[in-house]
């Protein structure tokens, strides 16, 4: 009698947004309508009852104690790596180093890869729609070491010009970084085709996947990434944990970003041998309970299924795309024919700060601002834009919401 | 909706749709620029001081948000004409509005700056309408910058 029957019928959407108990609350008197899952996305219950439970029963400090509790925390850790090690298709869990968030594990290849293999002369290539933690720790280094920082251009859709960046591509080039979602924009890139390009020239590519871990399968070696990061709380996980995925030949021509306990194998004032894979890049105590947290969200979205949660979220972009461009004097920034969650705009005749305050009267909040990525706002010829961005949680309603706000805006504005 | 009107009062909306004394001003002795690298507002405050130390007229370009622009519009129509000594009593005075520590309704010289209490409200929003005091602050003393982030932010210290 084990036949398909045996699977759990598939838990409507309407169920699984009521998983998120920050959701069902009022603000300003509205029901709140969260659009900005981009900055940072919101916690099922699951996952908080996995920090609880972790701080009740299981909490003490990792690989340290022959003790009970400091086996069980060890333990509980550890197990997310090998999760994230299985949601990346990683070839090994000592590949999967943890760290504080994108923006730390994007520093400690510019530190521990760029500063050991940079020389002067040599390039560096980033992309016209980085955001600005895949800037400028590379100029630092960049400026440290005498090499040249290079940059892809965009189209006005907001896509990378592949043709520039094969020209800019030779044999001084050592790495490239590119987004694979621009989280200003929404863009989709081409990362495999980029990897291969660079590959063919010798260079490493770090691909930054804040906005595409929590959007779609990630198989790191399917595409062949020689580093790839993203921070915890984008999905569904607490902040203060993410992590860096680097090939293990790489990592082991890394020098170690910062010293300290737990990636040491044996300390003389003399001389210091480094402990093994990934520990070597993980000093000092980590945020355990949320390295835990990140392993019951991957437990959760992976319940519900990454192929069905891209959908769904394709599903509610397209639809708001259609709403937005039915409100008069809205204009969509950033049209690539490929895009996932992110829907930036502007409304005429009104700055997208006062559109974000009036919205965030009416209960929805949006972000407005330039998105920690100014050269994307630089090269469009915007200050800043309004963004709204969307989880497998929203749902049309909050798309109605989002318009009827925007109607507010115009009935205040006169616009 | 409410509460809305109060923090976009007609003035406001009015000076941000046709800001008054805008544009670069002829024969400026005094200039400063005014930044929020965050939201990107920007303004540049331009007025000529004369001899007896008087804001014989000013002036201002740039762009931002509806609060910032009004504030700017507003800040230029009361000024001009005032002293410097009376201009940075009013600066303080709708610093102290908008951070909290001025009653509107008590004694202050702010007139019908007062519209601008309800952002107030908004500890995300002050900056933008401090933004352009602090220029004019900055002109008036005759430095060249003013920033709500960083070492030039006068909120910061
Ligand atoms: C594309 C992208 N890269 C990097 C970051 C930085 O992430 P974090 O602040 O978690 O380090 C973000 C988040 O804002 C992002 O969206």
């Amino acid at each position: 009698m084990l036949t398909e029957t045996s699977r759990a019928p598939e838990r409507s959407w309407e169920e699984i947004r009521r998983d998120f108990p920050i959701l069902q609350q009022s603000i300003n008197k509205h029901s709140l309508v969260y659009l900005d899952s981009a900055a940072s996305s919101q916690i099922p219950q699951a996952v908080i009852d996995r920090i609880v439970w972790y701080h009740s029963a299981e909490h003490s400090n990792v690989h340290r104690g022959v003790h009970t509790l400091s086996q069980r925390a060890t333990n509980a850790y550890e197990a997310t790596r090998e999760k994230v090690a299985r949601h990346l298709n990683a070839a090994f869990s000592h590949e999967c180093i943890f760290v504080r968030g994108t923006t730390e594990g994007i520093n400690l290849v510019a530190h521990g890869y760029g500063r050991k293999h940079f020389k002067a002369g040599d390039e560096v290539i980033v992309s016209a729609l980085e955001h600005h933690a895949n800037i400028v720790p590379w100029q630092i280094v960049c400026d440290e070491v005498g090499a040249k920082l290079r940059v892809i251009p965009m189209n006005d859709a907001g896509e990378l010009d592949m043709q520039a960046y094969e020209a800019l591509l030779n044999e001084r080039t050592r790495l490239v970084a590119v987004n694979h979602v621009s989280n200003a924009l929404g863009t989709i890139n081409p990362v495999a085709e980029i990897i291969r390009l660079a590959h063919e020239k010798g260079a490493v590519v770090l691909i930054d996947g804040a906005q595409a871990v929590p959007h779609m399968a990630v198989d790191v070696q399917a595409l062949d990434a020689d580093f790839y990061v993203f921070s915890g709380h984008k999905i569904y996980a607490p902040t203060g944990i993410g992590v860096l995925y680097a090939k293990t030949a790489l990592l082991e021509q890394m020098q170690p970003y910062q010293g300290g306990g737990d990636m040491i194998a044996s300390v003389s004032f003399e001389k210091t041998t480094y402990n093994a894979l990934p520990y070597r890049f993980e000093a000092g105590t980590p945020s355990i309970a949320s390295g835990v947290a990140l392993g019951a969200a991957l437990d959760y979205i992976n319940a519900i299924g990454l192929e069905r949660i891209a959908r769904w979220e394709a599903e509610l972009l397209a639809h708001a795309t259609e709403a937005l461009q039915g409100v008069p004097g809205v204009r969509l920034i950033g049209t690539a024919r490929h895009k996932a969650s992110v829907l930036s705009f502007e409304l005429e005749g009104v700055h997208p700060h006062d559109v974000g305050t009036i919205l965030d009267n009416q209960g929805v909040a949006i972000r407005a601002g330039h998105h920690c990525a100014q050269p994307v706002m630089n090269r469009l010829g915007v200050a800043a834009t309004a963004r709204a961005s969307f989880a497998f949680y929203n749902n049309f309603d909050d798309i109605r919401a989002l318009v009827a706000a925007l109607y507010t805006v115009k009935e205040i504005f006169d616009a | 909706m409410t509460d809305l009107r109060n923090l976009y009062q007609e003035v406001i909306l009015d000076h941000n749709r046709k800001p008054r004394n805008f544009g670069p001003l002829e024969g400026a002795n005094r200039e400063a620029h005014g930044d929020n690298p965050l939201c990107g507002d920007n303004y540049t405050i331009y007025a000529h001081v004369d001899e007896q130390a008087v804001i014989v007229s000013v002036g201002f370009t740039g762009s931002g948000c509806a609060i910032s622009k009004a504030a700017a519009s507003m800040m230029t129509v009361k000024v001009k004409g005032k002293s410097v000594a009376d201009a940075e009593i009013l600066i303080q005075e709708f610093r102290d509005l908008l951070t909290g520590k001025l009653d509107a309704k008590g004694e202050h010289h702010l007139g019908h700056l007062t519209v601008f209490e309800g952002v107030s409200q908004l500890p995300q929003r002050v900056k933008c309408a401090v933004l352009p005091w602090h220029a004019l602050h900055a002109a008036i003393e005759q430095q060249s910058v003013a920033s709500t982030e960083g070492e030039h932010d006068p909120l910061g210290n």
